[in-house]
């Protein structure tokens, strides 16, 4: 393990072609950063504190339900529960990913997993899904989410009753339009499928039943956990239970 | 524990919800460099990432309003046609645009 050459090479352009490929949606993110902005001066932040937030922290749920907090004072433990409950789910799209991140150098590994964030993740993950080993959307689709979220954030600050209504415009369904599009685009296997099932159904009883925020997660390793029960393929019989174990 | 929103309070509490943040971004990976790849986990990860989107979708469209659910059905619809995400995703938006519009409650 320590004589690791890192075989996996980032390339120049393909990262440029990633970031042109995200351009579209990112459009769409700028004003969704706009609304957060808005959002974030309604409840009493600068525009330079908001603008601040949305450049480091980089999680747009997680900082409209922080905005929402917001008040002369704020209580530090639900803060932080919030956000982390909110952004778990980036617990699991990482580790999704690290089939490939393991073939970079750590350095690298982590520079990029500043940058993850569900749509260069989607896009990233369902491309593995069909064997394409893209880590160069992480990067450059994940600079141009990034860069939009916080011209989105400033316009927002400064320009805001330019937006006052995004849900009217349908901008609050991007994300979940894209994700939708990407998950449909990918294999369906009636693996996948009975997954899908499983997925949907305990996120929906999470979502009514267990603590909010914590469907995705829940329902992510539900389905997931069909993966680890019902392999694809490769019927190498005697797959024992030691060999899910060894480390 | 409160902190207050002051030029300060407020800064830390920035650097806190960023920590957190990227506490999440980098602990799964961390996590998975203790966890031998093997098929089954392989496996495990595969379908995991599709469910994440699903785990998503699925509750937006039920807690959602009739525009919702409208952009969530046409872009299922169109991608499922054509395979081409941005013509689904701009259709997807735009009827939650025209449902909330015209003021459609139940689809």
């Amino acid at each position: 393990m320590n004589v690791h050459t890192y075989s996996y090479q980032l390339q120049p352009e393909k990262v440029r072609a990633e970031f042109f490929r995200l351009l579209p949606i990112s459009l769409f993110v700028v004003a969704f950063g706009a609304a957060f902005g808005l959002a974030a001066i309604q409840k009493g932040l600068e525009p330079l504190q908001a603008i601040l937030m949305s450049t480091t922290v980089f999680a747009g749920a997680s900082q409209f339900a922080a905005v929402d907090m917001w008040g002369s004072e704020v209580s530090l433990i639900p803060l932080m529960a919030v956000v982390f409950a909110i952004n778990s789910r980036h617990l699991l799209m990482g580790a999704s990913l690290y089939p490939m991140l393991r073939d970079v150098s750590p350095g690298r590994r982590y520079g990029l997993l500043l940058l993850l964030t569900d749509a260069n993740w989607a896009v990233s993950a369902q491309e593995y899904q069909s064997g394409k080993r893209n880590l160069e959307v992480i990067l450059g689709g994940g600079l141009v989410l990034w860069v939009a979220w916080i011209i989105g954030t400033w316009l927002g600050v400064y320009f805001g009753g330019l937006l006052q209504n995004p849900k009217a415009l349908g901008l609050d369904m991007v994300l979940g339009c894209f994700l939708l599009a990407m998950a449909l685009g990918g294999n369906k296997s009636p693996r996948t499928l009975v997954a899908w099932t499983v997925a949907a159904i305990s996120s929906l009883a999470a979502w009514k039943w267990l603590p909010p925020n914590t469907h995705v997660v829940v329902g992510a390793l539900a389905g997931g956990a069909i993966g680890f029960f019902w392999m694809e393929k490769k019927p190498e019989a005697p797959e024992s239970v030691e060999e899910g174990r060894s480390s | 524990m409160t902190v207050e929103t002051t030029v300060a309070g407020t800064m830390a509490l920035i650097a806190i919800m960023t920590l957190v943040t990227l506490a999440t971004r980098f602990g799964g990976v961390f996590l998975m460099s203790f966890v031998t790849i093997n098929p089954r986990i392989e496996s495990f990860i595969n379908t995991m990432a599709s469910s994440v989107l699903i785990a998503i979708i699925v509750p937006m469209a039920v807690s959602g309003d009739a525009g919702s659910l409208a952009a969530l059905v046409v872009t299922a619809i169109i991608m499922l046609a054509t395979k081409k995400p941005l013509p689904a995703i701009a259709a997807g938006i735009a009827s939650a645009g025209l449902v909330r519009y015209l003021g459609i409650t139940a689809l």
